[in-house]
């Protein structure tokens, strides 16, 4: 067993990796979809076994692909931020799954059902490999295999609106993948290394060389990391593909998405301000937080949150608070300090669950009564109750109401706010919290307050609810006894930090 | 029993009196027995607190070492905390039966939802009155709001959500949007959020910014309705009358008041504010909310309107003790906290009753009613006498302290609370006067016409037939002659209340 566990970093990519092709092959979906979800299952299983091991380290685990060691080979890193994205975006995979069960059968077209379930594998597989690679190059690599199969999963819904958003997320995401990889290489090119700690080093050295005049070259380089990163991450203003995507998308595939996608990428962009360019370089001299993240965080989540009150259905309201919500993962970064990034690491737990169980509860409501038209929810208190409170339960998350997972993320947020002096900035993102008060309760009174329509049917999908409940009841067990996790968040943020040149020399030879 | 137990059974008993409710929801006589049973039990708990903290003694809890880093889900059980449990917890029962009387008479629909949601109120002003620290009573301060939105809403028509809009958009806008960033800044410049004599912020902020904190904290506590935030509190009338009597004049605008009260003396301290005149603005505030409110409350004509305009004006009392930051002031705001209470029930009890069985509203169409319901109208002379604050009634002791506490250095104040006594005769007063010796509107009864009214409805005693036909179900009378009895009562307790909370401002009772 101990051997296996040995091997865990690099089995939480290859099981999901090994069984997506195996499921194109099967063609058979029932067959299809177990293993789909037992695959997921094994590698949420791997990415809590990870957290812990990484919980008992003091450094980062690092694991050699093949025995070759780092920088030559590829090395996977199992730093407590890493463990704790892939453990989280592990379990809402495996979650979504459980929520497809019975609704992809009516909103992916009979006989691609197996392929559903493969593309959905691919794309979790690629998330994980991205969020756990060393190596610079395999998260280029990762990021495309996951948002090829995200492209390919979008355009799975049921209505032909899914192709052009399909292709509207396609043309975006590929810039932005393609900016990424120009930045990639452009580092390559100054550092003459792949490996993220290798990298890390070297351009450290180069800012000590010189730290007042800017490497032109590394400039660039980190210009287009983190306009591709934006566009992934769909940072304001480069959010236009996200609305349209987690709205088409069939409804698991949109709580698969909302919880793990842009979470990674989240990560990602933690791992290239932090670690890449170095926290000193690009919040101190480059006033990178302070000046571009800062007031485009806080225009996200102003018109993000904005945005949402005025759409017309549920997904799409969702999605555009997950415009706004993304605003605070990035300002949580702006600071540039551990307890911002921190908070942000703790938003991203709160958020990836709450938003992800808000979406299993739109894919119950569509179930019920075929529609996510928010026009359509009249009633919906007395003809689904538990759906409807489920709802509000995690719409009061979205607020930020104490109790719930949000309350903590966004304490840490002020209290990083705080810790940096930016008093104004703490009083916006309060403000910015009403505003979703406003488009979570415009939804309770049309669900509470008009009358149920007579002659409706209401079809209830009780296995919809399964994933939605564990997900909300997760956000409100991490409200009340949060302690844990704002430790791991707390170590994963230090660990981020520590300079490259504290760590000790990479270790050469052997695995594991 | 253990003091963790005690204070987790007062917690608990609530949420399981909820639970009853809702199992039992199919058989009305039984779910109002389980509401029954969880107030008495309650009230009979939190009263089991009283003897420790009298001598001293406060009781606490923790329950969770970390809700939040660095601050614990802990209650402790101190003086003004006390007494907030025992108006809110003591004023249950009464309101239940109430409620079950007024619920019937009145045939409202989805009962078992308001009970329950009740229930969880009180579950949550209790946590707010045992609340350790600011963390704790932040939770059960939004717990609070979100259970009593689908009271306040129960009618669920387009006039109810318009309520509820104002009343969530309001509570909620300022609790998050000042209270939590109060909050969090004290915790970041303080480094705990625990409530502690003598306060936590000496010596950690710059001074400068004490008025603008004492303002996120003042405003932030929106239940309080300091004006202009007041407006919720006339819309949440809309609710069943139960409603707005223990929780509209008690649980949630006390919740509010409390707040206040407890953060000035233990976040702040009063040597704190004292020695930089920072609340000094807010004594003006609340003496204007105090002197409009009133005046607005002339002009109602809505019955309950008038009385939540009066409790608009009532609360600002309290507001203004805590700014006064004197020891009297503080005890003079304690004491108002459960005066006010007693009697505000008092008169939404009579307005209810009013409504169950005359079917009226309105305190133009009130004349001659004393004759019909003589105990009703009777008992709302009462209150008012003891809102207004005059002797025998409870109220004229928390009005003779903050009258003390304003006297030394701020004099002016002590004028503002005699004009708006005056004014509180001036809305008060006529409502029972029209109704003993008014005659009825020609068109209602057509026993009118002899002018003579009975003086007050003292004459109770010889209950003689048809003497109270044109009174309420009796489950909403008696309730409402308990209620009046006790603002006598409490004229001639008050010592105890005094000898309770002079302790944490450090005078002697």
């Amino acid at each position: 067993m101990s051997g296996l566990k040995a091997h865990f970093p690099v089995l939480l990519v290859v099981v999901p990796l090994l069984t997506a092709p195996l499921l194109a092959l099967i063609r058979q979906k029932q067959v299809a979809r177990a293993l789909a979800l037992l695959s997921a299952l094994a590698t949420a299983v791997i990415g809590w076994g990870l957290v812990i091991a990484a919980r008992e380290q003091v450094e980062p685990l690092s694991y050699h692909l093949g025995g070759w060691p780092p920088p030559i080979g590829i090395e996977y890193v199992v730093s407590q931020a890493s463990a704790f994205v892939v453990a989280i975006v592990s379990s809402i995979a495996a979650l979504g799954l459980l929520l497809g069960t019975r609704e992809t059968r009516k909103e992916v077209t009979e006989g691609q059902q197996h392929l559903y379930y493969a593309a959905y594998l691919l794309c979790l597989a690629g998330l994980l490999g991205m969020a756990i690679t060393g190596d610079a190059f395999n998260v280029f690599v990762f990021l495309e295999i996951s948002s090829l199969s995200t492209y390919s999963l979008v355009a799975m819904g049921n209505r032909r609106r899914a192709f052009s958003a399909a292709f509207n997320y396609l043309i975006l995401g590929t810039i932005g993948g393609t900016f990424v990889l120009i930045g990639i290489g452009l580092l390559y090119q100054v550092t003459g290394t792949l490996n993220v700690q290798d990298i890390a080093h070297r351009v450290q050295e180069l800012e000590d060389v010189a730290p007042d005049s800017h490497n032109l070259t590394l400039l660039v380089a980190f210009v287009f990391m983190i306009v591709g990163l934006g566009l992934k991450l769909a940072v304001f203003p480069l959010h236009q593909w996200l609305p349209g995507a987690y709205a088409e998308a069939p409804a698991a595939v949109s709580a698969f998405l909302a919880g793990t996608a842009t979470k990674v990428i989240y990560f990602q962009l933690l791992r290239t301000t932090v670690v890449f360019f170095g926290a000193a370089h690009v919040f101190g001299a480059l006033r990178f937080g302070t000046h571009v993240l800062m007031p485009l965080s806080i225009a996200g989540m102003f018109i993000g949150s904005i945005a949402a009150i005025y759409q017309p259905t549920l997904k799409r309201m969702l999605a555009y608070s997950s415009v706004g919500q993304v605003g605070y993962l990035t300002l949580a970064l702006s600071f540039g300090t551990e307890a911002g990034v921190q908070a942000g690491l703790l938003h991203l737990g709160a958020h990836a669950v709450t938003k992800a169980g808000l979406f299993c509860v739109v894919a119950a409501i569509v179930a019920g009564v075929g529609s996510n038209r928010i026009q359509r929810l009249n009633g919906l208190g007395k003809r689904m109750p538990i759906v409807a409170f489920a709802f509000v339960l995690g719409g009061v998350g979205l607020i930020g109401v104490p109790g719930t997972s949000g309350f903590v993320s966004k304490w840490a947020l002020l209290q990083a706010a705080f810790a940096s002096e930016h008093y104004l900035v703490a009083g916006l993102v309060l403000l910015s919290s009403l505003v979703a008060v406003v488009y979570v309760w415009r939804i309770v009174e049309v669900m509470y307050f008009q009358a149920p329509p007579v002659d409706e049917k209401t079809t209830h999908d009780n296995l919809a609810m399964v994933p939605a409940l564990i997900l909300l009841g997760a956000s409100v067990l991490f409200g009340l006894f949060p302690d844990q996790v704002v430790e791991l968040a707390a170590d994963a943020a230090h660990q981020l930090f520590l300079e490259p040149g504290s760590l000790p020399p990479l270790p050469t030879g052997g695995h594991g | 029993m253990s003091p963790e137990l005690t204070i987790g059974l007062c917690l608990a008993m609530p949420v399981i009196g909820a639970l009853l409710v809702a199992l039992t929801g199919k058989k009305p006589n039984l779910r109002e027995a389980m509401t029954g049973l969880a107030s008495l039990a309650t009230i009979g708990l939190v009263l089991t607190l009283v003897a420790p903290v009298m001598q001293g003694d406060q009781p606490q809890w923790v329950v969770v070492d970390a809700l939040l880093p660095g601050v614990p889900l802990a209650f402790r059980v101190e003086p003004l905390g006390m007494l907030y449990a025992l108006v809110a917890a003591g004023l249950w029962p009464v309101t239940s039966a109430y409620a079950v009387g007024y619920m019937r008479g009145h045939h409202e629909t989805n009962q078992t939802r308001f009970f329950v949601c009740f229930a969880l109120s009180i579950f949550a002003a209790l946590g707010i009155a045992f609340a350790a620290n600011l963390g704790t009573l932040f939770l059960f301060y939004e717990v609070l709001t979100l259970c009593t939105y689908p009271l306040v809403t129960h009618h669920q028509s387009p006039e109810a959500r318009r309520s509820g809009r104002i009343y969530l958009g309001i509570l909620m806008g300022t609790s998050i949007g000042f209270l939590l960033l109060a909050i969090a800044w004290t915790y970041a410049k303080a480094g705990t959020l625990d409530f502690r004599r003598g306060g936590i912020l000496a010596g950690h902020i710059d001074p400068a910014m004490l008025p603008l904190l004492l303002g996120l904290f003042a405003y932030g506590c929106g239940k309080a309705a300091l004006m202009p935030l007041h407006r919720w509190l006339p819309n949440a009338m809309v609710a069943p009358t139960p409603v707005s009597a223990l929780l509209h004049a008690v649980a949630v605008v006390k919740a509010g008041v409390f707040s206040v009260l407890k953060i000035v003396v233990y976040v702040f301290g009063l040597d704190l504010l004292h020695s930089t005149g920072s609340s000094e603005w807010l004594m003006w505030v609340a003496a204007f909310t105090l002197l409009m409110g009133s005046l607005i409350a002339f002009k109602q004509d809505n019955l309950k309107a008038r009385l939540a305009y009066s409790t608009i004006a009532q609360l600002a009392y309290i507001v203004l003790g805590a700014a006064l930051v004197t020891p009297d002031g503080i005890v003079g705001g304690g004491l108002h906290i459960a005066t006010h209470a007693v009697g505000k029930i008092t008169l939404f009890f009579c307005a209810g009753a009013i409504l169950v069985a005359a079917h009226k509203k309105n305190v133009s169409e009130l004349d001659g009613l004393g004759r019909t319901m003589p105990l009703t109208m009777g008992a709302f002379f009462i209150a008012s006498l003891s809102i207004i604050g005059v002797p025998p009634m409870g109220g004229s002791w928390s009005k003779w302290y903050l009258a003390l506490g304003a006297a030394d250095e701020h004099a002016i104040f002590v004028a503002v609370l005699m004009v708006s006594s005056l004014l509180n005769i001036g809305y008060l007063i006529p409502i029972p006067v029209r109704a003993f010796f008014f005659p009825p509107k020609a068109d209602e009864h057509g026993d009118d016409g002899q002018g003579h009214g009975h003086g007050h409805g003292h004459g109770g005693d010889d209950a003689k037939g048809g003497m109270f036909a044109g009174e309420a179900p009796w489950l909403c009378v008696v309730p409402l002659c308990l209620t009046a009895v006790g603002c006598v009562v409490l004229f001639f307790m008050a010592h105890w209340v005094v000898r309770l909370i002079a302790p944490i401002v450090g005078v002697a009772g």
